[in-house]
């Protein structure tokens, strides 16, 4: 039944939930700190257990499935809950800080991102040395 | 239910069932919004631009309409901030782990804790240097800027710990959603430039960005099937700006 998948997907959220806030208090801090995140990972590990059991059939995985193809649509609901007109009329030292630290953290991550490759360089994706 | 809306009693009934059935609406809406992002993706656009992107970038400027809550600030849109609100998109966002490869995370978690310290590290101190170039003296404040520089939650959760004063905090939070909704659009068109198209790459972005709205929304107009990846490490941004700003950082900064 597809509720099964669905019931699985709350369990592990509410698990990664309560994690997150467990962990946050425990460092004094009163909010959720990668609540999501662990949720992820118990799926993750309910997905390859279940699966080793032969306990995941189809109709079960289709109830997780609906949900992580819901997520562009809520996604865009989101994007339309935005206070953007806040961030429009923030003024420049807004703009100046919202943009300069984005663009300086997304050109850092082709520098991070060859951490932990050396090992895989014999997969053909990406070219040793390569100059670009 | 409070508008002053038009006297004709259909038009009534009909302003009361979307009041009663908000969250339906917002699916019949943002349905709708995906039906012509695609269409014009698709016979418009030649599929250059993914529609997803288009959805998102229609789905900002709607946002528009409103204020504080984007468009769900107008009564009738309301429901829009049930399904885009906290629960849906953690709860949906859970679910992209079905399809995420647990060796690929296994062989990135180095590089993504490293790129989650680096990530606040970098937007904390390059907002404060920006804040005490644009006149802001005040350890207090430039913290808070900081702070927002990372997301716009870490600001208001710093600002308020370290005592900054209530317009400090709004501008901590306007940066940290300019950050988001940048993230969001600027992702899908730098991903070949910056070598996002993997799995490894995402895990890295997710970290050195940490706003999980806009690392989802960037990563979902750029390639599906990195979502989950990036959202794995964005998650821990947030908490570990909360841990750092209001107090190491704050220390820095004071010291200075």
């Amino acid at each position: 039944m597809k509720i099964y998948g669905v019931a699985l997907l709350a369990a592990c959220f509410l698990i990664g939930k309560l994690l997150g806030n467990l962990l946050g208090q425990l460092i004094n801090i009163d909010s959720d700190i990668g609540g999501v995140g662990f949720a992820m990972f118990l799926l993750m590990a309910a997905n390859i257990y279940l699966r080793r059991k032969n306990l995941l059939p189809p109709e079960t995985e289709s109830g997780i499935l609906f949900w992580s193809a819901m997520y562009i649509p809520i996604i865009v609901a989101m994007a339309a809950t935005l206070n953007v007109r806040a961030a429009l009329s923030g003024g420049f030292v807004t703009l100046a800080a919202g943009v300069g630290v984005t663009v300086a953290c997304m050109l850092l991550v082709p520098v991070l991102s060859k951490i932990g490759r050396g090992d895989e360089n014999a997969l053909p994706q990406s070219p040793e040395d390569g100059d670009r | 239910m409070k508008m002053p809306c038009p006297n004709h009693p259909r038009m009534e009934i009909a302003r009361d069932i979307i009041d009663k059935n908000g969250l339906i609406f917002a699916f019949l809406c943002v349905g709708l919004v995906m039906v012509f992002s695609f269409w014009v993706a698709k016979h418009l656009l030649g599929n250059k631009i993914p529609g997803v992107a288009i959805a998102i970038v229609i789905g900002l400027a709607l946002a528009l309409l409103g204020g504080n809550k984007g468009i769900a600030d107008v009564p009738l849109f309301a429901g829009m901030a049930v399904l885009g609100g906290a629960m849906l998109r953690d709860f949906a966002v859970v679910s992209t782990a079905m399809s995420a490869d647990l060796s690929q995370v296994k062989r990135a978690g180095l590089a993504g804790l490293i790129a989650l310290f680096t990530g606040v590290s970098v937007s904390f101190f390059l907002g404060v240097l920006i804040a005490l170039a644009m006149g802001y003296t005040d350890a207090v404040s430039l913290t808070t800027i900081g702070a927002g520089a990372c997301t716009y939650i870490v600001g208001p959760v710093t600002g308020t710990a370290i005592g900054a004063s209530s317009d400090v905090i709004a501008i901590s939070v306007a940066t940290g959603v300019v950050k988001t909704i940048f993230t969001t659009i600027v992702t899908p068109l730098i991903a070949k430039a910056i070598q996002l198209d993997n799995p490894h790459s995402a895990i890295v972005f997710g970290g050195l960005l940490g706003t999980t709205s806009g690392v989802i929304a960037g990563l979902a107009a750029t390639d599906e099937k990195l979502v989950p990846y990036g959202a794995l490490t964005a998650t821990f941004y947030t908490g570990l700006g909360c841990l750092l700003c209001p107090s190491v950082f704050y220390l820095v900064v004071a010291f200075f």
